[in-house]
């Protein structure tokens, strides 16, 4: 595995994803609220794109017909933001760990560990940046895959 | 500074293990009523300006189990070039027909087609204008897609009528039924439609959905939209026993059905029951001659799709082995979010020649493009 | 007693003579009703007297009428067939009739004459109590009265109603049958309140006892995805009648569907299939399959658990010949869990 230089931090603003090709694989960037992930592209269901996909919220409840609001008695829709759902099946997955509403236990979308580095210290390597052009001035993201 | 990166993600390297080309049986081209003006007289245009299609459920847009995606679509199969999915043919061929080597697609138009309307004239002109538009809009422009005859189902003899202006017109497939008709397949009010399909050498494709104006289901009507998509093959359950157990085959001993998005494991247990309670109760019906179970091998197919998810793999095989690997037709149903990819859906351990037959090879003997 | 036992038959079907033998267990009003409205049956077409289905022809009386009395029905199930307990579910049609309070009234007479007529008369005998949905409270308070009557196992209702079973008015009942210990016993049958298939009314009466495997789809589709199993999680449910086979693909079907859909019903917290390997068991008579004890036995692998099915002999329709209670193929480990553990794990008040 090594270090990929994607993108450069302000391509991807809070709340955006972006769609990388990293080692011949296909890796979708999350920024949620300034912290970001990197999910493997292809649902691991049947092979549909996330990146095409819903990016929801968690939909739960403590009891049938119980929608909370976050509130007693309502629907619990949290985590705004936070969940993938494939663009065919409806799959959900959970950006910041990957793994799979549905069958949480044996299903996930494969992660990869994502960092923020300087410019400068990309500029000395040893970063796979080939088709990334770098300056000192800004920050990047980089995914190890 | 940007990185390129093509859509669909798994591509070229993929499609190798598709080495015959793909026969799709489920297409749903998205036509507009525009695209439906020239076809339709100015009557039958002002009064859909004016009142409108009333398909036997309340809403003017929309559906009371609401979709769980807009227009019950991949999320990925709207054109950037905009306009509804799969309503954009050159988007159609990039992400399906080309992408997965689609060498026949047979288009089942959804909407508009006017199937199930509660007016049988504007039903039968509306299935006019969508047999021209199949032509004129996308089979003319695309050959590989094969237009399916799209009828005023509740209307026996205006369905034999335009059924017969089709006979002979090898760029129609079938003859397109959506399955929540007002009444079960085999009655007698349906059987003209089976006589003129026969005269005109056309299977019959019977395709999920529609709107009976019965409840959803024989015990009422439940809440979701999840009960509603689980349940509809119980549904098609009961017309395939009727077309059986009513003698439709005798009668038409060469009329064939397709059953299309309804998945198929539950075929096998359905004859095993009427086989069963055929042998002690056949003096009701002494014009069955054979078994239940054998109509139901010789003249339904199925499609695959949305293919069977068993939580043993190999169980899905045990099934497909008890219906016939001759009857068994690839569907994707594009643009749909059940979509299957043809590249995953099949089992893997299928072997070559199984696959194959799935692929095309069932289907282009029934559709006789072999 | 355990040891003893060597079947629990968790299906078979008094008769009622007609309307005069519940005359006995009827108020003066309701007594005066049935005479002087002349309500003489109350017979289904489910089950046409005269059909082979309704009873096997060996079985029938002088009169054409097949279990007609406890001593009858206990010379088959329980002396030749070797059931030491039978579970009786009373079909007689009070759930067809849209007045709710002849409903409960009648369907308090039926309970009262199981208890009078067949329990009373054997030992081995149990019922279900008939519940009278036709109106929630009355349908409470019918089970709040027979459940004290320990010989009372289960709660009995058909599987075609007027709403799918699931439904949140329906609450109430489920809640008094898990706080007795009762399953929740879905029979095969209708209260015709629509046709028997979604797309109609058949022809054929064949094609009219096909119709009720997709009533228990839609049944069981309900219970789990309305969420009485998530509210109820000691409710247990078992399907009477229902031919089995079908059970598989609708799982698999429903799983698949749950997995991309499961935000419209997120109290549905695990597979559907899971839920109902947990919470629903079906009896075996009758097996939807060829007679071929291979393919018997993969139909049973399919099910994927060992807990699911219990014995019945459905007497007395007729859905085997001579005495092949249980269809051939049956894995001889899983014999006696049919016939005995799984009847007393899902039953609660089969003590002994």
């Amino acid at each position: 595995m090594a270090k990929h230089v994607v993108a450069a931090v302000a391509d991807i603003p809070p709340g955006t994803r972006r769609l990388t090709q990293v080692n011949g694989r296909a890796i979708v960037v999350f920024n949620l609220g300034g912290e970001f992930f990197a999910l493997n592209n292809r649902c691991p269901h049947r092979g549909g794109s996330l990146f095409h996909g819903k990016q929801t919220g968690l939909v739960e409840s403590d009891g049938p017909g119980n929608y909370r609001y976050s509130r007693p008695g309502e629907i619990e829709y949290t985590k705004l933001g936070e969940i993938i759902r494939c663009p065919w099946h409806g799959w959900e997955f959970d950006i910041r760990t990957g793994q799979s509403w549905c069958d949480p236990k044996r299903v996930r979308v494969r992660q990869y560990a994502v960092s923020i580095e300087p410019g400068e210290a990309l500029v000395q390597g040893p970063y796979v940046a080939e088709s990334f052009p770098v300056s000192v001035e800004n920050d990047y993201v980089v995914v190890e895959a | 500074m940007n990185i390129e990166v093509r859509q669909p993600v798994h591509g070229a390297k993929d499609s190798g293990k598709a080495r015959v080309g793909i026969f799709d049986c489920d297409i749903h081209p998205k036509s507009s009523l525009e695209d439906l003006r020239p076809y339709l007289s100015n009557r039958w245009w002002d009064y859909l300006q004016t009142y409108g299609q009333r398909q036997r459920h309340g809403y003017v847009k929309g559906f009371p189990y609401p979709k769980s995606q807009p227009l019950a679509s991949r999320r990925d199969s709207w054109p950037p070039g905009g306009g509804l999915p799969a309503s954009d043919l050159d988007f159609m061929r990039q992400q399906h027909l080309d992408f997965y080597g689609i060498e026949w697609g047979i288009m089942n138009p959804l909407s508009p087609t006017g199937q199930g309307e509660q007016n049988d004239e504007l039903s039968a002109a509306m299935a006019f204008a969508a047999n021209e538009y199949q032509l004129e809009g996308w089979n003319r422009r695309e050959p590989r897609l094969k237009a399916s005859v799209v009828i005023p189902y509740e209307n026996g003899e205006m369905s034999r009528a335009e059924i017969r202006k089709r006979t002979g017109d090898r760029r129609f497939a079938h003859v397109l039924f959506l399955s929540r008709t007002s009444e079960l397949l085999g009655k007698r009010r349906y059987w003209p439609i089976f006589e003129a399909a026969v005269e005109a050498g056309f299977p019959i494709g019977v395709h999920v959905f529609g709107s009976s104006g019965r409840p959803m289901s024989n015990t009422g009507w439940p809440s979701f939209y999840i009960e509603e998509i689980t349940e509809h093959s119980a549904s098609l359950a009961a017309s395939v026993t009727s077309l059986i157990v009513e003698g439709v085959f005798e009668r038409h001993p060469e009329l064939k059905i397709v059953l299309i998005e309804a998945g198929f494991a539950w075929i096998p247990s359905l004859g095993w029951r009427l086989d069963q309670n055929w042998k002690r109760m056949r003096d009701e019906v002494p014009h069955l001659r054979r078994a239940p179970s054998e109509y139901l091998r010789e003249h339904f197919w199925v499609s695959t799709q949305p293919m069977e998810e068993a939580e043993e793999p190999d169980h899905v095989l045990d099934v497909m082995a008890w219906i016939g690997w001759d009857k068994i037709l690839f569907a994707s149903d594009y643009p749909h979010w059940d979509f299957d990819d043809p590249f995953v859906a099949l089992p893997p351990s299928l072997s070559e020649e199984r696959r194959n037959k799935i692929y095309s090879g069932n289907a282009k003997a029934l559709y006789r493009l072999d | 007693m355990t040891d003893t036992l060597a079947a629990i038959d968790c299906d078979v079907h008094p008769t009622v003579p007609d309307m005069t033998a519940l005359l006995p267990y009827l108020d003066d009003f309701w007594r005066a009703t049935v005479v002087e409205r002349g309500i003489n049956s109350l017979e289904t077409v489910t089950y046409p007297p005269n059909a082979p289905l309704t009873a096997r022809p060996q079985w029938r009386d002088k009169n054409g009428r097949a279990a007609t009395s406890a001593a009858e029905l206990t010379a088959h199930v329980c002396d030749r067939w070797q059931a030491g307990i039978a579970i009786l579910n009373c079909l007689y049609g009070v759930g067809l009739l849209f007045s709710e309070d002849m409903a409960f009234a009648f369907t308090r007479a039926l309970n009262a004459w199981v208890a009078k007529e067949w329990l009373d008369r054997d030992p081995r005998l149990r019922a279900s109590i008939v519940v009278p949905l036709q109106n929630t409270e009355y349908a409470v308070d019918e089970i709040e009265r027979c459940a004290k009557d320990r010989r009372f196992v289960q709660i009995l209702v058909l599987a075609m109603q007027e709403t799918p079973l699931g439904r949140r008015h329906f609450w109430p009942i489920y809640a008094a049958a898990e706080r007795h210990g009762l399953p929740l016993g879905i029979h095969a049958g209708s209260t015709y309140r629509h046709s028997i298939t979604s797309l109609g009314w058949p022809s054929y009466y064949i094609e009219d006892y096909a119709s009720h495997t997709q009533a228990f789809q839609s049944q069981l589709a309900s219970l789990v995805c309305e969420g009485v199993f998530a509210k109820y999680p000691g409710l247990k449910v078992v399907l009477l009648e229902s031919g089995v086979t079908w059970l598989p693909a609708f799982l698999w079907r429903f799983s698949k569907f749950w997995r991309g859909v499961r935000a419209e019903v997120p109290w549905v917290d695990r597979s559907p299939a899971e839920i109902v390997r947990d919470h629903v068991r079906l009896t075996i008579q009758p097996f939807d399959a060829p007679a071929d004890p291979d393919r018997v036995e993969q139909a049973i692998d399919h099910l994927r658990s060992d807990a699911i099915l219990l014995y019945a002999s459905d007497f007395p329709h007729w859905q085997f010949d001579d005495d092949e209670t249980m269809p051939a193929g049956i894995p001889p480990a899983l014999r006696r869990k049919i016939l005995v553990e799984n009847p007393l794990a899902t039953y609660d008040r089969l003590t002994l």
